[in-house]
């Protein structure tokens, strides 16, 4: 029944940015302050007081509407949205309404296949937030928390171009990374600092008119959105099928119950009678401004993705998973100029690297190794100098207490080295077909699998020091020649 | 004694102190309390700051303004005093900070001796819309001082202050100060800080001074102009010396036709206006009568553009965070409703629903829209007319002060800044000299319009003008 619907979604992205102060004051702009602290006279809408413009939020705007392809309009003014509730001191909301500062543009996810699927983006606005009204700390009242108020939000609205709630996933996914590349947004779902509400409907496959669209809102993770989808696409789909007809409503989505439920329908929705802000003068961008914001932009998760795929020669997989993180990439680009091993290093920061940040649970700036040794252990295990084994068992283990020493001056003084002289090597296999006699003989009578057995035991006895290469031929030769 | 700056700085000269200055007022203020012209005396803290004062001008560190007593209309800011705009929703609230245009006065050692009655949240002619009582003239008690800064323009007149500070969205200084026989001035739009000044509608308002001398509402006015990092639509354009007047030269002078011939234009203003426009001939100057097609959509399209941005500003007084709340309101829908309706007056509401009218879905485009494209023309139509002309003359408001409770239609009402409101919409300064009075010895004024940002070319116009005067 379901593969009769195509499923339609568009999300709207709000995007609390990461400014020292508010977007129209000087108050702090800080998570987790004492409440009402952060709040002069402008943040509680006192009578008389005026916004001013923090030029901040404008060069946020525009790195992420040039990260986004988006057309950057050059004049544009700021509008009020108009209604009441208590944490929103003034009444009303600056935000643009008209003439949002980036139009048009798009966001490149994965697709279903491994292809890439190229998400549009409607337009990308600033605004201010509301303050947070609490209502679970004091058993009577709800209480208000002013200092959100007047923090700058980028508004993201995508297209309608998202298909599956797996799509809406990675759209947010890679919103989340790109803010995050950009430095505008810390992109924390959990305390708010990124919300998404999503606009679902269905509609018959091959249908070129839109369904009812259904506003859900309250998801506070990714998969939460996903969730969301999910169960918003299966009620109307259900719905449809039993004849009903879809209210244009908005819903709330119950992280618990796994549902949605109606907050409110179109009718007793607010008319917010938007009109030009008469406090702030309209905003001019010129190509200068827009020129000198280019200059500052970091390289962008997609550079980077293409150049460790392209001149690193990594695979789709591991350029991914190297991008993921802005922090983790930008320390692997610096591992780069120091190896031309680049699959040795990835292998290297996507295993004994990221397991210990991991285990830790911290980001790599944390981390105690620099990348220019990160670089000289890849280029010992290249070049053949260190065993892999003895490289992330032992030399690294190592490292992480004494960052400073020199790969190679570890495995020197723990004589770690890749053990290629024949007589030693010799004098090991050896001692390994003397210690395993019956291996030895099922061998000899054709069980040639044991050869790996016998490595291992070889490893084993010396140290993982031997040359594998080497080691396996003077075994296999003194296996054959003893027979 | 004291009715103007320079009186008060020779007495100061001859050894009076300030704080005999501050309590000459006071008692003038007493004498006129029938006029109900402050809402509050800041009787404390006006004698802590003359002794202040006193002791700076002792030890040769006064400012300019040392002496200078004012009176500010009740929606200005004044740190750590009360202000309410004559307004019951904002009864008792007390301001956290001082406004900037304010400040800049007290800096240079202005001293403030209370908060002038208006019509609430500066909405009114005739100050007859206060939350605390009408204000009377105090030239003929039976008569309005008009409006909105009534109260200030008043306390000029009535000798408790040396200057005032109103605001003017439409008219409200310069339409009392043509009732009360004042100098009245409203600089161009951005020419003075909004910051500290309670909204009405943010694209009109401007602060501005009464006084009894062309030279102290020059000199006030210089001194509080100029750019402020809390105000974006505040111009950086530098300050210049408004209160050194020029000599006049020859002028090129623009006269409305619609005005001359106006059918609400009583006969003593008609003939008052046209003598005037006579001498000036006679002097030389160049006096274009040109017609002005607009001056019949000056009123609604200020109404409704004012109207819908007051609508915004006075949301925030909602009961929440301060100011009046109803004492029997549950949950937070019916603590709105109810404290808005029991905290504002009958012409606030009114406006307000005109202004949520104008602005909402399905009558926006015939009413908002429609108004901003009007002001847009005006705006290009007075900026020709600057192109060919120094300055726009015309009387300040149609009739002389009326009787209080003689005004009782909105509409008619509203007509009152027939001449005025232009200068709003289209942010040029405009002043209104007392040159004028009726057969009954009634003031009223003349009003001189200029260009954008030439404030220093209308107090040197207006200066050369006060000859005319008619005592």
């Amino acid at each position: 029944m379901k593969d009769k619907y195509e499923v339609v979604v568009g999300l709207e992205v709000h995007a609390q940015l990461l400014t020292k102060s508010k977007a129209y004051s000087s108050d702090l702009n800080e998570y987790g302050a004492h409440p009402n602290t952060n709040v002069s006279v402008v943040s509680l809408g006192h009578p008389g007081t005026l916004p001013v413009m923090n030029k901040k939020t404008i060069e946020f705007a525009i790195k992420l509407g040039l990260a986004c392809h988006s057309e950057i309009s050059s004049h544009q003014y700021f509008a009020r949205k108009n209604y009441f509730y208590p944490d929103l001191p003034k009444g009303y909301q600056i935000t643009q309404d008209k003439t949002p500062i980036c139009t048009g543009g798009f966001i490149e996810i994965k697709g279903e296949n491994e292809g890439q699927k190229k998400i549009g983006i409607t337009r990308i606005h600033m605004e201010e937030d509301a303050g947070k009204s609490i209502h679970d700390v004091d058993v009577y009242d709800t209480l208000i928390d002013l200092n959100r108020a007047g923090v700058p939000l980028l508004e993201i609205v995508s297209e309608p171009d998202i298909r599956t709630s797996q799509e809406a996933y990675q759209y947010l996914t890679e919103v989340r990374k790109l803010l995050r590349y950009l430095d505008i947004c810390d992109g924390n779902m959990e305390e708010g600092s990124l919300r998404c509400d999503a606009n679902i409907s269905v509609r018959l496959i091959g249908e070129t008119d839109f369904g009812t669209k259904v506003e859900v809102k309250n998801m506070n993770s990714i998969k939460n959105v996903q969730r969301a989808i999910e169960y918003e696409v299966t009620r109307q789909i259900e719905a449809i099928e039993k004849g009903e007809k879809i209210d244009q409503e908005t819903r709330s989505f119950d992280a618990l119950k796994g549902i949605t439920i109606s907050m409110r329908t179109k009718e007793a929705a607010n008319d917010y009678r938007y009109f030009p802000e008469p406090d702030l003068p309209p905003l001019y961008i010129s190509v200068d401004q827009i020129n000198e914001v280019k200059k500052t932009m970091p390289a962008l998760p997609k550079e980077l993705f293409v150049k460790f795929k392209t001149d690193f020669g990594l695979s789709d997989y591991d350029a991914y998973n190297l991008t993921d993180n802005k922090s983790l990439a930008l320390y692997f680009n610096e591992v780069t100029k120091n190896t031309t091993h680049y699959k040795v290093a990835a292998n290297l920061m996507m295993g004994e690297v990221k397991s210990y940040l991991n285990e830790l649970g911290v980001e790599i700036d944390l981390f105690p190794i620099s990348p220019i040794v990160i670089a000289k252990l890849s280029n010992l295990i290249a070049e053949e100098k260190v065993s892999k084994t003895v490289a992330n068992q032992r030399i690294f283990p190592e490292l992480l207490s004494n960052p400073n020493e020199e790969p190679i001056d570890i495995a020197l003084r723990l004589n770690l080295l890749v053990e290629s002289d024949e007589n030693n090597l010799k004098s090991y296999v050896v001692q390994v077909l003397n210690e395993n006699k019956v291996e030895k003989e099922r061998y000899q009578n054709g069980e040639k699998q044991l050869i790996g057995f016998f490595m291992g035991q070889l490893m084993k006895v010396s140290g993982g020091k031997a040359d594998p290469k080497q080691a396996n031929s003077i075994l296999r030769e003194l296996l054959e020649s003893s027979k | 004694m004291y009715k103007n700056f320079a009186e008060v700085k020779n007495a100061i000269t001859s050894g009076v102190s300030v704080l005999e200055i501050v309590h000459y007022y006071l008692q003038n203020i007493e004498k006129n309390k029938e006029c109900n012209i402050f809402l509050e005396v800041f009787s404390d803290s006006i004698l802590t700051q003359a002794k202040l004062v006193d002791q700076k001008i002792k030890n040769k560190q006064a400012g300019r303004l040392a002496g200078l007593v004012i009176a500010i209309k009740d929606n200005i800011c004044y740190k750590d005093h009360r202000v309410s705009a004559s307004s019951k929703i904002l009864k008792n609230f007390c301001s956290l900070y001082t406004s900037t245009a304010l400040q800049r006065l007290l800096d240079e050692d202005a001293i403030v001796i209370g908060r002038t009655n208006c019509d609430e949240f500066a909405m009114g002619s005739s100050n007859e819309n206060s939350a605390y009582g009408h204000v009377k003239n105090p030239l003929n008690l039976n008569k309005v001082p008009g409006g909105s800064s009534g109260g200030s323009a008043a306390a000029v007149i009535a000798n408790t202050c040396t200057v005032s500070l109103g605001s003017d969205t439409g008219g409200s200084v310069r339409q009392p100060a043509s009732f009360t026989g004042t100098f009245g001035v409203k600089p161009t739009y951005g020419r003075v800080s909004r910051f500290g000044l309670i909204a009405y509608a943010s694209s009109f308002d401007q602060i501005g001074v009464f006084a009894n001398t062309l030279e102290d509402t020059a000199l006030v006015t210089e001194i509080m102009s100029g750019k402020d990092s809390l105000d974006s639509t505040c111009s950086s354009k530098q300050v210049e010396k408004y209160s050194v007047f020029e000599k006049t030269e020859k002028k090129k002078i623009a006269v409305f036709k619609e005005v001359l011939h106006n059918e609400h234009l009583t006969e003593d203003v008609k003939n008052s206006f046209s003598s005037l426009l006579n001498n000036l001939k006679n002097e030389g100057h160049e006096i274009n009568e040109i017609s002005f097609p607009y001056l019949d959509v000056l009123v609604p399209t200020y109404y409704v553009l004012t109207t819908a941005e007051a609508s915004s500003n006075l949301s925030r007084f909602d009961g929440v965070h301060y100011g009046y709340r109803s004492k029997d309101a549950v949950g937070v829908e019916e603590t709105y409703k109810k404290s808005r309706s029991e905290g504002f007056g009958i012409e606030v509401k009114r406006r307000i629903m005109s202004g949520t009218f104008v602005l909402s879905h399905g009558f926006y485009d015939a009413y908002y829209t429609k108004a901003q494209q009007v002001r847009r023309i005006i705006k290009e139509k007075t900026k020709e007319i600057f192109s060919n002309n120094d300055f726009i003359l015309s009387p300040t408001t149609p009739n002389s002060a009326f009787e209080i409770n003689s005004v009782k239609d909105p509409i008619q009402m509203y007509l009152q800044d027939i001449f005025t409101v232009h200068a709003n919409l289209s942010g040029n300064p405009a002043i209104s000299l007392p040159l004028f009075k009726d057969k009954d010895g009634f003031p009223f004024g003349l009003q001189v319009v200029a260009n954008n940002f030439f404030e220093k070319e209308l107090f040197s116009f207006s200066n050369y003008l006060v000859k005319f005067r008619n005592d």
